[in-house]
């Protein structure tokens, strides 16, 4: 696929973690946590994963992280096989792609001060080599999502959640990065303070042309971010469409469920209800097929 | 006039920290009627989980009631002992948590945890409360109940757990149920079964509930009255159509409008709060919210009283001082 648009090409991925072992400890279990997807991310887009827990949503962003090795498939960043490259190739690739997760108490070193929480990935990569650079650097990025220059210095304990998340996204940003996963960045984070973290994503996105991938369970808040979004059910891909297309029209019955169940912020709203009744048989044949422009639902 | 079951008044909970006294409630006043189903709303910080422990005298030390008064059906129940309370807890007012597997033994099968708690609290024999035991679980829609009571809590997947935790809280048929955040650690169509189950309840049952929830969508579907809590303070209450429809305080009308559209081409920018919520060790005096208030004033220094602003809705705002002179003497204008 020659298509220049494409930054991210997902193939037949699939990622096996062994369940159980034998006494001779060899593998005789598998978790399918990932069993054949595929899907690709458009240059300056934000592709919206949703599922539930246990789907497989993360993994597949681990995947693309190059945080797990896959058991079989294919992750191409502008044409080049993550697979292939050591961890030597993959150096470029590892500022290129940036990640931010669900967790900002866990994912900052309390022990780091802000400046190196944020220029430690500088320094890594090699940007920035003068100190007062770096610094300089950091206080504009600092300053960018909303945080100020008189916190350089401070720990991530002085913070709340939502400027700690502020925190995770200056560090990410910080190595002018093409494509980032944001893997629940917000659900850990106050209904008031969403808000302010979903806009500045969106106002970072079209500064630095950022490409994303945003993993949630919160669907409402994924249909507001996401261009395209895709549908996983137990490691698969049931659907993927444009986010409106996708709420307006869900053509598979899992993503019908799914949109049903989100609990509506209208007293008087009225619902239908949809259950899921799964199929293994069916699931396991179901191949996506496009059903109508852009709008790919899994059919068998 | 309905039965009203429950009275707070005036509740204030501080916790004794290292760093000085945390005011986590201060000041709330509520009622719960009999049969009603009321949804307390609030941010992490807000008070809401540290009111509803401290009705069920649950406040763990460092943490202490310093002043008001709880009454459960016309008695206080502030100053019980400890022994007067285990007749209460669990058996007329019950409480399920967010977290099911960490409320749960995980060495005991699920009908012997069921049995031992109906056989306390109602004086049953095993057999007959294994019956019961068995008949409850039925009727928060666990399949199988015969075998399912012979399990350990792990052999139940997360929405299971739940169930068992409502029917467990169910079981002695308690007047009030206090459910804090008990959906919140699960997947979204597990808990829009959860809370069919909560709306089968309030028809089933004459329990009031009690639903503690930062989820606003979740309070729309099975609230019928709501208490928005900030900074340990109620900002409004009213009814759910008040809440939704007639927002009168900033902060719940900030919280409404910061939820994205659900109609197509939605994309538009979101309507954040900003700041970020106060610091209970050092409150600023006055209304909690003037901070982050796009229409804080300086009056906000001097703290609001709750103005009534429709029947049954009150709103802790000076912005709506006039209004209530105003307005709710003939009915609002």
């Amino acid at each position: 696929m020659a298509d220049n648009n494409v930054l991210v090409d997902v193939q037949g991925l699939k990622k096996h973690f062994v369940k159980s072992r034998d006494v001779w400890g060899r593998a005789n279990g598998w978790l399918k946590a990932v069993d054949g997807v595929s899907f690709q991310i458009r240059r300056g887009e934000t592709f919206g994963l949703v599922g539930e827990s246990g789907s497989g949503k993360s993994t597949v962003g681990r995947c693309i992280l190059r945080l797990y090795d896959y058991t079989e498939g294919s992750v191409r960043f502008e044409g080049q096989d993550l697979t292939k490259l050591g961890e030597k190739g993959l150096k470029p690739y590892r500022r290129r792609i940036q990640s931010i997760f669900q967790d900002p108490y866990s994912s900052l070193n309390p022990g780091m001060s802000v400046l190196d929480l944020i220029g430690e990935p500088m320094n890594i990569h090699g940007l920035y080599p003068k100190s007062d650079d770096r610094k300089e650097a950091v206080s504009a990025l600092l300053e960018k999502v909303g945080l100020k220059r008189e916190h350089l210095n401070r720990y991530p304990h002085e913070f709340s959640g939502g400027q700690r998340q502020r925190i995770s996204i200056a560090r990410a940003l910080s190595v002018k990065p093409d494509f980032v996963v944001c893997d629940e960045p917000i659900s850990a984070l106050d209904v008031s303070v969403q808000a302010q973290v979903v806009n500045m994503l969106e106002d970072l996105q079209a500064e630095f042309g950022l490409t994303y991938l945003f993993i949630a369970h919160d669907l409402s808040m994924v249909r507001h971010i996401s261009d395209r979004i895709g549908v996983m059910y137990r490691g698969r891909l049931v659907e993927v469409a444009e986010s409106d297309e996708l709420y307006e029209n869900p053509l598979h019955p899992y993503t019908q469920a799914l949109l049903s169940a989100i609990p509506i912020p209208d007293p008087h709203a009225v619902r239908e209800r949809v259950v899921f009744k799964p199929d293994p048989e069916s699931l396991e044949r179901a191949v996506l097929k496009e059903v109508s422009p852009g709008h790919w639902v899994a059919v068998s | 006039m309905t039965d009203r079951l429950l009275t707070v008044d005036n509740l204030q909970v501080s916790f004794h920290t290292r760093d000085g006294e945390n005011k986590a409630v201060r000041g709330v006043s509520f009622h719960i009627d009999k049969g009603e189903t009321i949804g307390i709303v609030g941010e992490s910080g807000s008070g809401k989980s540290v009111t509803a422990k401290a009705i069920m005298a649950l406040i763990p030390p460092p943490g202490e009631i310093i002043g008001g008064d709880i009454r459960f059906d016309g008695e206080s129940i502030r100053k019980l002992s400890e022994k007067q309370w285990r007749s209460i807890r669990g058996n007329r007012i019950a409480m399920v948590f967010q977290d099911p597997m960490t409320s749960l033994n995980p060495v005991k099968k699920i009908g012997d945890q069921m049995t031992e708690i109906i056989r306390r609290h109602r004086h049953l024999g095993q057999a007959e409360a294994l019956k019961e035991a068995i008949e409850m679980l039925r009727q928060v829609g666990i399949p199988e109940p015969e075998r399912r009571v012979r399990q350990y809590p792990h052999e139940f997947s997360g929405g299971m757990r739940q169930r068992v935790m409502i029917a467990m809280a169910l079981s002695c048929q308690p007047e009030l149920l206090i459910a804090d955040e008990p959906t919140t650690a699960l997947d979204v169509t597990i808990q829009a079964q959860i809370l069919d189950l909560l709306q089968e309840l309030k028809a089933k049952t004459s329990a009031s509930i009690a639903l503690i929830t930062h989820d606003l969508g979740v309070v729309a579907q099975v609230c019928s009255r709501v208490i928005v809590m900030y900074g340990g303070m109620i900002m409004e209450e009213g009814t759910v159509e008040d809440i939704f429809y007639r927002p009168k305080h900033p902060y719940t009308q900030g919280l409404l409008r910061s939820l994205p559209e659900r109609k197509a081409g939605s994309r538009e920018r979101l309507v954040p709060i900003e700041g970020t919520p106060p610091d209970l060790l050092d409150p600023p005096p006055g209304c909690p919210f003037q901070e982050r208030c796009p229409h804080a004033m300086p009056k906000c220094a001097q703290l609001p009283p709750h103005f009534k602003v429709g029947e049954g809705h009150r709103s802790m705002c000076w912005l709506n001082d006039d209004e209530a002179k105003g307005g709710a003497g003939n009915g609002g204008q």
